[in-house]
């Protein structure tokens, strides 16, 4: 069974946005509302900082606690890992939100909560995410990390990379290479 | 310097800056869920150990009030739902995982339990009603005839009525002020003791005054020390717990947090109870309406500062 997930190069993102933009035509994201946003992460003191650029999006967590905390079962995980939301179980009770701690979830003007889905519709298709098809300078790479050939798990391999809130314990599968 | 900037724009409603999904609604269902909590728990107790007649406002009439208040409560969980239509779905699933999910299952026992119970006593506190139906007054008097029994589920069901409304926040590592396990019995407790707090407000006879006060100040004494726990227990936790607890020592929610929830609605009407069983005359009501203020507040402000305390700040 897949495992999909996505590798971030941060030394080749420029924070150019075309992702967000793809992401919100692809999959028809109300205004006001973003499934993807860039993140400039600026660290050290003057005159020696480092800034990190990253696409960041719903981390497809192997622990999930936004399905663990949802008491419909809306929110459930998919074949291959992606975490999805069955928009007709979904009350918009809003425990999902309060249980991501990377704020990843809005409320869907609907009414259904809404998140990144790894542009599943694509994927099934044999296409990539509309965000990683669109992306200038090719630095978003998406893939199944348990064939070991796969691109991301070469990447993975072969570079040092991070999670985000690793310490949280949700095991996310968004991995940004450094 | 450690500095995180969303550059592509991201304001989204109800999560950015920081979450504000759940406004009155929330902590006015978790108030009125405790409060019912503690009116059922005492009420069942003091059945149990057939004081009925000697405690009949907190056995009796008090509890003609715990369906009312917890269909209130009921309503603004649904209001609070942005896609209402589905309410049903709550029924449509059992998920373990959940705490929400235990809590609307729990709902489901303890609100006809809590509209039976009353009926139950009905005729004790208003003899002239009489209940319609010949098949409901047959099944008001086969519960009367096993009314210890059902007591006993009452208090289990109360009991984790109570429970419940601080678990269900605790159970939200993502937001440190939430996530820790002192909120399930610091809701208890607040609970309990709002629901002593009514009691108090309604009771008409001395013995029950004084009863009432004397439990209420050790729900109090509990509560404080739950509320020190509380703190000792996020300072000597992660920075991110140390950051929680900082938006009440010297942050946002100080003042009103110390001053108003723990200084006029438990300290101060801990006081007054006192003074009252030590002969004072000082009217019940004050402390009791300060206990409800204090219990309503305490829920208002753990809400929205659970929400405020996050992992990332940008």
């Amino acid at each position: 069974m897949p495992r999909y997930a996505m590798v971030v190069d941060t030394q080749r993102c420029v924070g150019c946005a075309d992702c967000v933009v793809a992401c919100k035509t692809e999959n028809n994201v109300p205004d006001g509302f973003c499934r993807d946003w860039i993140v400039q992460d600026v660290t050290g003191v003057f005159p020696d900082l480092q800034m990190e650029i990253r696409s960041e999006r719903c981390n497809h967590c192997e622990n999930a606690p936004c399905v663990r905390s949802c008491p419909t079962g809306a929110s459930y995980i998919e074949e291959g890992g992606i975490v999805l939301v069955d928009h007709d179980k979904c009350t918009g009770c809003k425990a999902c939100i309060a249980a991501c701690p990377y704020d990843a979830r809005y409320v869907h003007p609907d009414g259904y909560v809404d998140k990144c889905t790894f542009c599943i519709h694509r994927v099934k298709e044999g296409l990539e995410p509309a965000c990683v098809e669109v992306c200038p300078t090719q630095c978003l790479h998406f893939g199944d990390l348990a064939d070991p050939n796969s691109e991301v798990s070469q990447l993975l391999k072969t570079r040092h990379y991070h999670t985000l809130i690793p310490e949280a314990g949700t095991e996310p599968k968004i991995f940004f290479l450094t | 310097m450690h500095e995180i900037t969303i550059t592509s724009g991201r304001n989204m409603h109800l999560i950015d800056p920081y979450l504000t999904i759940w406004g009155w609604e929330i902590p006015v269902y978790l108030f009125l869920g405790g409060l019912v909590s503690g009116i059922l728990f005492f009420s069942a107790l003091f059945f149990l150990r057939g004081k009925a007649d000697q405690y009949p406002t907190i056995v009796y009439r008090t509890p003609l009030l715990a369906p009312l208040f917890l269909a209130l409560g009921l309503l603004a969980l649904f209001l609070d739902l942005e896609y209402k239509l589905h309410v049903f779905r709550f029924y449509t699933a059992i998920r373990l995982e959940s705490p929400m999910s235990w809590g609307s299952w729990t709902l489901a026992v303890i609100f006809p339990m809590s509209i039976l119970w009353a009926l139950m006593h009905l005729h004790r506190v208003y003899p002239q009603i009489k209940l319609p139906f010949r098949w409901l007054n047959q099944g008001i008097a086969f519960l009367n005839r096993h009314a210890r029994l059902f007591a006993w589920i009452l208090i289990v069901y109360a009991s984790l009525l109570g429970m419940y409304t601080g678990i269900l926040l605790s159970a939200f590592n993502a937001r440190p002020f939430w996530n820790t396990a002192i909120l399930g019995p610091l809701f208890l407790v607040s609970g309990l003791s709002t629901g002593l707090a009514l009691n108090l407000l309604l009771a008409k006879n001395h013995q029950e005054i004084q009863l009432l006060s004397k439990i209420d100040i050790m729900a109090i004494a509990v509560e404080l020390f739950l509320i020190i726990h509380l703190f000792m227990g996020f300072l000597a936790s992660t920075q991110i717990h140390i950051e929680a607890a900082k938006l009440f020592l010297g942050g946002p929610y100080t003042a009103e947090f110390w001053i108003l929830v723990v200084g006029l609605g438990l300290i101060f009407p801990g006081l007054l109870e006192f003074l009252e069983i030590r002969g004072r005359c000082i009217p019940r009501q004050i402390a009791a309406s300060l206990i409800l203020f204090g219990g309503l507040l305490l829920r208002f402000i753990v809400v929205e500062a659970g929400q405020y305390s996050q992992w990332f700040s940008w």
